[in-house]
C-alpha cells in the first residue's frame, strides 16, 4: 500500500476540543442530583478489623448511604481475586478502604467519614519485601491459597509469594563454573505513583429497574464492567460502563479501581448518582502505585566478552494486594534477560505481598524497573572487562536469528535493537563540550518490551457511513493522549482513500453501545485497533465493489477506489461512494445493498502457554519492541546535582504512523523517566507504613523547567509481520531505559556507581565523598 | 450566609451569591460550568486550574471566589473557539502539545498570561512560566515549541500584548 496518510503528520483529531476545554472529563460531566462520596481508610499498616459502626455516620447531616464490608464481603481483582471492596477482616495498608458514605455534599461526605467508629486490633506489619520471604514473616494474605485466579499464576500458599514465575534455559550453574569473569550486584527500585494530571473518579447510578450505570476514568471500560459484574453477581446485560475524556492513566487506571466502591454506594441508594472523587493525598497512597523492586543479578562471561551464564533474582514488593501485579511479575519473568542473548540462564519473577501501598501496572510493566538492574549490569561488566559499553552490547544483543529466554527464536520482523544502539551511538560521537567546575560523562542504555495481554486480548471496531458520505469509526481503546483517535482516523483514510475531513472517530466508549476492547495497556492499541480497522475497512470497501459491480456491470475483480469512487479498470465507468453509502438506487427507484457498515477484531494468533517450571514457550508474547536511548550529562560536584543536557532516543517501530504523535510519546516517556531517575520515590515510614510525601509538594515531577536542553528521537522501521502497515507498540517502551542510561552516564562523568533509584543530588554527592574519601 | 459579588467572566458581567469559602475554581465549574479549568491538587501546586485575573494567570484554586468581586476573569472557553481559534491554541494544536489534555487550558492560559507580560519571551522565559503547570504527558518540548510560535505569530500579527 503506497501510504497517503499513515506517516503523516496529520493534527490530533481530538485536538480542537481539548484547546477550547469542550473536552469533558468525568469530574466535568454534571450528574443530576449527585451523592458525593468519602472513604473511610485505615490508618494502620496492618490490623484486625474487630468492629465498624456506622451508626453516627449514618445519622449525619446530609448522608444518604453508608456502606462497609458487612454489607459487601465481594471479592475483586483481574488476575488474581485477593481483595475485597472493602475490608473485611482485615486491614492491610495505610489507605485500604474500610466503609464508605455518600452525602449530599462533599463537606457532609468528608464529616460523616470522621463519624464512622472502626475498632482495630493492630498487628505487626511487613514493610520492607526482603523480610516477606523470610521464614516466619508476616503473613498478609492468610487465605491466599482460596483465592480465585487465572491459571497462568502461581501463587504459594501459606507464604507472601503471590505469583513465582520460573525462567530455566539451558546449564546456568554448567555455564557460570566454566566463566572466565563473574560479576554480581544488587539493585533497588523504591514504590513510585503515576501521577496522572486527573486523579482517580468514578460515579454510579442503580436506576430503579435495576440497572447499573458507571461513569468511570478507566483505562478499560469493558474490563471493569466484567469484573463488576463478577464482583457483584450481575448480568453484562444490567450494567453499563462509560469513560468520558481521560486525563492520563499510565496504567493506574487499568484493571479496576475506585468502581466497586461507589457501585457499592449506589446500591444503597437507588436512583442517585453517587460520586467518589478521591484527593491528590489519596491519589498518592490509597490509589495504586508502581511496584518496588530488588534485583539480584550474577553474570559470567568468558575471555571473549560473551555472556554465557546470567541468574536474574527479581523480587517484587507487590504492595497489599497483587490483583493486577501478579502480570507484571509475570513480564518481568518472561523477559528476564532484557535486549540480550543469554545462552543459560536462571531466571526467578517473585512477586511478594507487603503491608505497603497497593502495586500495579505503571508505564512499562516492570520492564523500567528490570532495565534498571540489566543495563547497569551490563555496562559494569563491560568496565570491568576493560571493554567498550557498547561493544559489549552489540556483541551479546538479540536479533533475528536470536533465542529469547524462553527459547523464542527471533525472526527478521523482530526489530534490531542494534540498529538502535549504532544510532545512539553515532549521536555520540560528537566530542563531549567542557563546562566550567561541572563533571559530564554520557551513557547508553538499551529497552525491550512486549505486550503483556492473555493470550486471546481481543479489539474490536465498527465502522459505519453516515448519510453524507462521512465515514464513523467506532473504537473503544481509550485515547487518553497517545493518540488512538488519530490513527484509527488515519488507518481508515489509508484503507477507504477517503480524505481525513470525511472520518469521525467516536471514542468515549460506553458498553451498552461500543465494540468490545480488552484494555488500553500494553502499547497494544496501535497495533491492535489499528489492525482491526483495516480489516473492517476491506469489508466495507467489499460491499461497495458488490454494489458498483452491479451498477457498472463489472466484475469485481476489475474494481478499484479511486478518489472516493468505484472505478472500473477495464471499462469506462465509476460510480461515487456518496451514491452507495446507504445502498444504490437505479434510475427506475429499485436499491440494492444498503447502509455500508462492518465490524472486525484483532486477537493475536499462535500465542502459547509457558512452560510451568522453565517458562519456555515459541512464542509467549506477540511482538517485541527494542530501543536504545543515550543520555549526557553535567555533575555538579559541590552539590551532587545532576543536569541532562541531551537525550537521544532511537526505537524500532516498524512503523513510524504519525510524526508529532510519535515525538510526543518519546519526549514524554524521556521525561516521565527523568522523573524515577533523578527525583520520585513513595516515601513510606518505615515503622508506621504511612506515606510521607503524598502531595504534590513534597513528591516531585519534572516540570519545564528539567526538560533535557536536547532531546531527540530517530526510528528504525523494520516491519513487523502482523502490524498494521506493520507498525509496533511504543507507548511505554520511551521511559525504559532513561534512568539506566542516567546512572551509566553518571558513571562517565565521575566514576561513582548507584544501585538504587532514584539519583537525588544528596545521594550522588555522598557517593562523590566517599570516593573522594577513598582516594 | 452567602455573598453578593460581580465578575466580568469572559466578557459577561455574572451577578452571583458565593459561599465565603468557595473557590473562584469551584465557582466557575459548578456555578457557571465553565469546566475548562480544571481541579488538579486543589493546593495550587499543578496549575490545572489557572485562569487570567485581570489578565494575570492565576491558580483559581487558591483565589477566593469574593476575590473576583468587580473585576474580570478570562477562562480557556473565553479565548477562542472553533474557527476563531487564538493563536495560542492554534499553536498547540499544530506543534503536537496535547495529549490527555487535562493540562491543556491551564497550560494556555499562563502562556497567555506570560505573552501578556512579555510578548517575546526566550525559552528560559517560557520555561520559567510553565514550571508551575504540571503536564504527566508531554515532556513539554512541544509544548514550549507552541508557546514560541504563538509567540511569534502574535508578534507578526502586532497583537502581542492584547489583553482579553
Amino acid at each position: 500500500m503506497n501510504a497517503r496518510w499513515v506517516g503523516q503528520d496529520v493534527p490530533r483529531v481530538d485536538g480542537l476540543e481539548k484547546v477550547t476545554g469542550a473536552a469533558r472529563y468525568t469530574a466535568d460531566v454534571k450528574l443530576p442530583r449527585m451523592l458525593h462520596a468519602k472513604v473511610v481508610r485505615s490508618p494502620h499498616p496492618h490490623a484486625r478489623v474487630r468492629a465498624v459502626d456506622l451508626g453516627k455516620a449514618a445519622r449525619a447531616p446530609g448522608v444518604r448511604a453508608v456502606a462497609s464490608g458487612q454489607d459487601f464481603p465481594f471479592h475483586v481483582g483481574i488476575y488474581l481475586k485477593d481483595q475485597t471492596v472493602f475490608a473485611t477482616d482485615r486491614v492491610r495498608f495505610v489507605g485500604d478502604a474500610v466503609a464508605a458514605v455518600a452525602a449530599e455534599t462533599p463537606e457532609a461526605a468528608e464529616e460523616a467519614a470522621a463519624l464512622v467508629e472502626v475498632e482495630y486490633e493492630p498487628l505487626p506489619a511487613l514493610l520492607d519485601v526482603r523480610q516477606g520471604i523470610l521464614p516466619g514473616a508476616v503473613l498478609v494474605h492468610p487465605q491466599l491459597g482460596s483465592y480465585q485466579k487465572v491459571p497462568w499464576i502461581t501463587p504459594e500458599a501459606g507464604t507472601n509469594i503471590c505469583n513465582h514465575l520460573k525462567v530455566r534455559k539451558g546449564d546456568y550453574e554448567a555455564a557460570l563454573r566454566g566463566a572466565a569473569h563473574v560479576s554480581e550486584n544488587t539493585f533497588v527500585v523504591p514504590q513510585v505513583q503515576h501521577v496522572p494530571m486527573e486523579v482517580h473518579v468514578s460515579a454510579a447510578r442503580v436506576d430503579l429497574a435495576g440497572k447499573l450505570e458507571v461513569l468511570t476514568s478507566a483505562q478499560s471500560p469493558f474490563t471493569v464492567r466484567h469484573l463488576l459484574c463478577a464482583c457483584f453477581n450481575l448480568s453484562h446485560g444490567d450494567v453499563r460502563v462509560s469513560v468520558p475524556q481521560v486525563g492520563g492513566g499510565f496504567g493506574g487506571k487499568a484493571g479496576i479501581n475506585l468502581e466497586p466502591i461507589a457501585t457499592a454506594l449506589a446500591l444503597k441508594i437507588p436512583g442517585r448518582w453517587v460520586r467518589l472523587l478521591i484527593d491528590r493525598a489519596e491519589e498518592f497512597y490509597a490509589a495504586v502505585v508502581r511496584q518496588g523492586l530488588v534485583a539480584t543479578l550474577v553474570t559470567g562471561v568468558d575471555r571473549q566478552g560473551k555472556v554465557v551464564a546470567q541468574k536474574m533474582h527479581y523480587l517484587w514488593d507487590c504492595g497489599a494486594y497483587g490483583g493486577y501485579g501478579v502480570n507484571v511479575v509475570r513480564a518481568a519473568g518472561y523477559t528476564c534477560g532484557g535486549a540480550y542473548e543469554f545462552p543459560n540462564v536462571c531466571g526467578d519473577s517473585i512477586g511478594v505481598y507487603t503491608n505497603r501501598p497497593v502495586g500495579s501496572a505503571y508505564r512499562g510493566f516492570g520492564m523500567q524497573e528490570i532495565h534498571w538492574a540489566l543495563e547497569q549490569q551490563m555496562d559494569m561488566v563491560a568496565h570491568e572487562l576493560g571493554q567498550d559499553p557498547v561493544e559489549f552490547r552489540l556483541r551479546n544483543c538479540l536479533g533475528p536469528g536470536k533465542r529469547t529466554v524462553t527459547g523464542q527464536v527471533l525472526d527478521e520482523h523482530a526489530g534490531r535493537v542494534d540498529k538502535c544502539i549504532h544510532k545512539v551511538a553515532e549521536a555520540f560521537r560528537r566530542p563531549l563540550e567542557e563546562k566550567p567546575g561541572l563533571l559530564r560523562g554520557r551513557g547508553l542504555a538499551c529497552a525491550v518490551k512486549a505486550p503483556a495481554m492473555p493470550n486471546d486480548a481481543a479489539s474490536s471496531v465498527l465502522l459505519k457511513f453516515c448519510e453524507d458520505g462521512v465515514l464513523e469509526v467506532l473504537v473503544s481503546g481509550i485515547d487518553y493522549g497517545q493518540g488512538l483517535r488519530t490513527v484509527a482516523a488515519q488507518f481508515a483514510a489509508e484503507a477507504l482513500g477517503l480524505p481525513l475531513h470525511q472520518i469521525r472517530v467516536r471514542n468515549l466508549p460506553d458498553t451498552d453501545l461500543s465494540p468490545y476492547d480488552w484494555q488500553t495497556v500494553a502499547s497494544r492499541q496501535t497495533w491492535a485497533t489499528g489492525n482491526a480497522v483495516l480489516k473492517a475497512a476491506e469489508k466495507c470497501k467489499a460491499q461497495f465493489f458488490e454494489m458498483a459491480s452491479q451498477v457498472l456491470h463489472a466484475p469485481v475483480e476489475r474494481l478499484a477506489l479511486e478518489g472516493g469512487q468505484v472505478v472500473d479498470r477495464g471499462g469506462q465507468g465509476s460510480v461515487p461512494l456518496t451514491r452507495m453509502v446507504m445502498g444504490y438506487q437505479f434510475p427506475d427507484g429499485h436499491t440494492i445493498g444498503g447502509p455500508v457498515a462492518a465490524a472486525a477484531h484483532h486477537v493475536p494468533e499462535g500465542l502459547l502457554f509457558l512452560d510451568p517450571d522453565t517458562s519456555q514457550s515459541a512464542k509467549p508474547v506477540a511482538k517485541w519492541t527494542f530501543g536504545a536511548q543515550g543520555l549526557e550529562i553535567s555533575v555538579d560536584p559541590g552539590t551532587g546535582q545532576i543536569q541532562v543536557d541531551r537525550v537521544v532516543a532511537c526505537y524500532d517501530v516498524g512503523k513510524v504512523v504519525n510524526p508529532g504523535l510519535i515525538r510526543g510519546q518519546t519526549f514524554g516517556g524521556v521525561v516521565q523517566g527523568l522523573g524515577t531517575g533523578l527525583m520520585e520515590e513513595l516515601k513510606v515510614d518505615a515503622l508506621t507504613g504511612r506515606v510521607r510525601n503524598a502531595s504534590l509538594v513534597d513528591y516531585k515531577i519534572p516540570t519545564s523547567e528539567d526538560l533535557p536542553g536536547e532531546l531527540e528521537a530517530h526510528f528504525v522501521e523494520t516491519p513487523q509481520a502482523d502490524g498494521p502497515l506493520g507498525a509496533r507498540g511504543i507507548g511505554e517502551h520511551t521511559m525504559i531505559p532513561t534512568p539506566a542510561a542516567l546512572a551509566n552516564a553518571l558513571f562517565d562523568a565521575c566514576g561513582v556507581r548507584i544501585l538504587d533509584m532514584p539519583l537525588t543530588a544528596e545521594k550522588v554527592l555522598r557517593a562523590l565523598q566517599a570516593k573522594r574519601a577513598k582516594e | 450566609m452567602t455573598i453578593a459579588i460581580q465578575v466580568t467572566v469572559n466578557g459577561q458581567l455574572e451577578a452571583l451569591e458565593v459561599e465565603p469559602h468557595e473557590s473562584l475554581l469551584g465557582m466557575l465549574r459548578e456555578r457557571l460550568d465553565l469546566t475548562g479549568a480544571k481541579e488538579g491538587c486543589n493546593e495550587g501546586e499543578c496549575g490545572a486550574c489557572v485562569v487570567l485575573l485581570d489578565g494575570r494567570a492565576v491558580n483559581s484554586c487558591l483565589v477566593l471566589a469574593v476575590e473576583a468581586n468587580g473585576r474580570a476573569v478570562t477562562t480557556i472557553e473565553g479565548l477562542g473557539h472553533a474557527g476563531a481559534l487564538h493563536p495560542l491554541q492554534q499553536a498547540f494544536l499544530e506543534h503536537s502539545a496535547v495529549q490527555c489534555g487535562f493540562c491543556s487550558p491551564g497550560m494556555i492560559m499562563t502562556a497567555l498570561g506570560l505573552l501578556n507580560e512579555n510578548p517575546t519571551p526566550s525559552e528560559a522565559d517560557i520555561r520559567q512560566a510553565l514550571s508551575g503547570n504540571l503536564c504527566r504527558c508531554t515532556g513539554y518540548r512541544q509544548i514550549i515549541d507552541a508557546v514560541q510560535a504563538a509567540a511569534a505569530a502574535l508578534g507578526a500579527a502586532g497583537q502581542a500584548g492584547r489583553r482579553p
